[in-house]
């Protein structure tokens, strides 16, 4: 139980990211008795992560279910009963397992608002957890959310902070649309500030992690550490950086970005997925288009690299972006000239 | 094949499992191995009576708890221990790890780190062997939790109506991590599923090496003549957690201790003794020699080179 031996003391009680969502969840289904949570592992053991670790005590078996290794059809279970009045929140393990549900979401969850005319409502939550820095190796290290993004009628959050996690994951769930919930596995022990009192953040609505005037850094998930760290970093030689994360990747908030953007008249974009076909490439497209006249220099992407993530530590570690990869990216484009 | 020499190469299949796991589970215990590590501990018997049955040009499909079956099929130890110390002369030059060992020399298709995954490469490994005609056959292992995924009753329907030569290797050790097949499934007995799909279907001691072995050859025999797919159900259980950072406390004692009392390797070594003729002696010197083995192995794979991050990128990825 993670709720009750919290301190009086809301304003800077400090407590980890997974410990966020475990709040989220236990609010939500407090306030709604359609909430549900269902997924491998969700009950008795409450997640391999501990995130839905107390639900089962408090909720009992009917609304915190342990399923059978059968993620395509519990899935679209999720929907099912989505469709039919209640708000699951479905956990796939890994975000490489969400390849086995692709139907379920992409076909059904995604299509059904569209193809009822806009009556029908799919207010399921699809709690996953991706990205690399274990050894897991090339099946449980993924960074898709890219998949996502592609298909109109999700919304894709990623939280980077405790405090974030929990505001959005309690707007997600009470989102009438299919909102893909992408956690990374390593930042579930993070701590960070999350006050007592209850609190939402609009999907949509993204952030300035850091102000800075002379480049503006967008990243997400657990990129955005690593770029802040990267930012301190260059402040040490006078170059200030300001890192937006947009927290939701659909709903997008392109005038945070585009507002920054125009102030810094720089930008690099930081994603752990591999570059091809990847969220920052849209990113870099779309600022291209609406902020074209005020760049100095053209957008820059630190991405992965076209491989599956390998076992070996450190050749894990040269597959996904790095501070010094951050590092060399902004100094390349504040050095740019043209011709 | 001599008895002697048969019940050998059995005895030295077990042992080397029960060896190199728990090498592995110190070397893991020690920061050397990272990732997960799924020991095979207590199944020994399953990979090594099925294999045992098999011709050298026959095929396997692995699992996630892969190591037993790679070392039954005559995997090279070296070459394992290189790869899970993520070291360039492993299987996979230390880019795949424990969950993702194939060795193409001994028809291993591969581990898997997705559940259920390699069941339809096994379907798929069938089909060429009809379609090519040749008299070869595939072992599909996978455990409970993989027959509640949606492949298997779809690979097991394909199977059937293909007549291909594919067993089932239903290795039922009663848990998916810490879900009891109790709360997973209606039936306790797996194989009873085949039965609607038309598919041959039997369930065995897991534990008891040559109750494998017996029954395998029955259903290679089946398979081979052209009769199709068998499914085989080998009840056993984990002698410890899912992977080494689980305690497995939620398993409970005396069911434990039951199938610890049927320790597979024990029960090998009995046969080894009474149905081989080996003396104590015999065998012991013999255990010696596997673990001396073993130890070289180890040696050999801490002491030997990462892969260089330049040949990687520049040969290894495409
Ligand atoms: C598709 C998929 N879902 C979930 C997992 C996570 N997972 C890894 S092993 C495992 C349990 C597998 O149980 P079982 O098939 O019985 O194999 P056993 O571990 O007993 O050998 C689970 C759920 C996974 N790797 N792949
Ligand atoms: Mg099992």
């Amino acid at each position: 139980m993670t709720i009750s031996e919290k301190k009086e003391n809301s304003e800077n009680r400090v407590i980890m990211y997974r410990e966020a969502l475990n709040e989220a969840i236990m609010e939500e289904m407090k306030n709604d008795d359609t909430v549900f949570v269902m997924g491998e592992g969700v009950a008795e053991r409450g997640g391999s992560y501990k995130v839905t670790a107390g639900l089962l005590d408090e909720f009992g078996k009917k609304r915190v279910i342990d399923t059978p290794i059968s993620e395509a059809s519990f899935t679209g279970a999720g929907v099912g009963a989505a469709i039919t009045g209640m708000r699951p929140i479905v956990e796939i393990l890994f975000i490489d397992f969400t390849v086995l549900i692709m139907d379920q979401i992409v076909n059904q969850a995604a299509k059904y608002k569209f193809m009822t005319g806009g009556k029908g409502r799919v207010p399921i939550v699809v709690r996953t957890q991706g990205g690399s820095g274990n050894g897991l190796a090339a099946q449980h290290s993924q960074s898709l959310e890219a998949w996502f993004y592609h298909i109109p009628g999700l919304k894709v959050v990623m939280p980077s902070t405790p405090y974030d996690a929990k505001g959005l994951l309690k707007s997600a769930i009470r989102d009438d649309d299919p909102v893909m919930f992408i956690e990374h596995k390593l930042l579930y022990m993070k701590k960070g500030e999350v006050p007592e009192s209850e609190y939402f953040i609009e999907l949509g609505r993204g952030e300035i992690k850091r102000k800075g005037k002379d480049i503006t850094i967008i990243s997400w998930s657990n990129m955005i550490p690593r770029s802040l760290s990267a930012a301190e970093r260059l402040a040490e030689e006078g170059i200030d950086v300001e890192v937006i994360d947009p927290r939701t990747l659909v709903p997008l908030d392109r005038k945070l970005i585009m507002d920054s953007v125009k102030k810094t008249r720089n930008a690099v974009i930081v994603q752990e997925a591999v570059r091809r076909g990847g969220v920052a490439s849209d990113i870099a497209s779309i600022i291209q288009e609406e902020a074209f006249e005020s760049l100095d220099a053209p957008v820059a992407i630190v991405a992965g690299k076209n491989t599956p993530i390998p076992f070996n530590l450190r050749l894990e570690k040269a597959s996904i972006p790095q501070e010094k990869d951050i590092i060399l990216a902004v100094k390349k484009t504040l050095n740019f000239k043209i011709g | 094949m001599s008895f002697r020499e048969f019940w050998r190469d059995i005895y030295k299949n077990l042992y080397t499992i029960r060896v190199f796991e728990k090498n592995c589970i110190r070397l893991y215990r020690q920061g050397l191995i990272v990732g997960y590590f799924h020991p095979y501990l207590g199944e020994e018997a399953i990979a090594v009576g099925a294999c045992a049955a098999l011709r050298s040009d026959d095929y396997i499909v692995s699992t996630h708890r892969g190591h037993g079956h790679c070392i039954a099929r005559g995997g090279d130890i070296r070459k394992m221990l290189a790869e899970v110390l993520a070291k360039e002369a492993g299987y996979c030059y230390g880019l795949g790890g424990s969950m993702h060992i194939a060795d193409v020399a001994t028809g291993n298709i591969g581990a898997n780190g997705i559940v259920g995954g390699g069941i339809p490469l096994g379907i798929g490994a069938g089909l060429s062997i009809s379609i090519r005609g040749t008299e070869q056959a595939v072992v599909i292992f996978f455990s409970d939790g993989a027959s509640n995924n949606g492949v298997f009753a779809e690979s097991l329907n394909l199977a059937a109506i293909w007549n291909l030569p594919v067993i089932f290797m239903l290795e039922n050790n009663h848990y998916a991590v810490s879900t009891p097949i109790e709360e997973a499934s209606r039936t306790e007995d797996l194989y009873k599923r085949a039965e609607g799909y038309g598919v041959f279907a039997t369930a065995i001691d897991g534990n008891d090496v040559k109750v494998v072995y017996e029954k395998t050859k029955e259903a290679l025999e089946v398979c081979r003549s052209g009769r199709g797919p068998f499914l085989v159900e080998a009840k056993t259980y984990r002698q410890g957690g899912h992977h080494v950072n689980d305690p497995g406390k939620y398993m409970p004692r005396e069911k434990l201790d039951y199938y610890m009392s049927k320790d597979p390797v024990q029960t090998g070594r009995k046969y080894l003794i009474n149905e081989g003729g080996f003396s104590e002696d015999e065998v012991k010197r013999f255990e010696t020699e596997i673990e001396n083995e073993i130890k070289e192995a180890v040696e050999f794979a801490k002491n030997s080179p990462e892969l260089s991050e330049e040949k990687y990128f520049n040969e290894i990825v495409i």
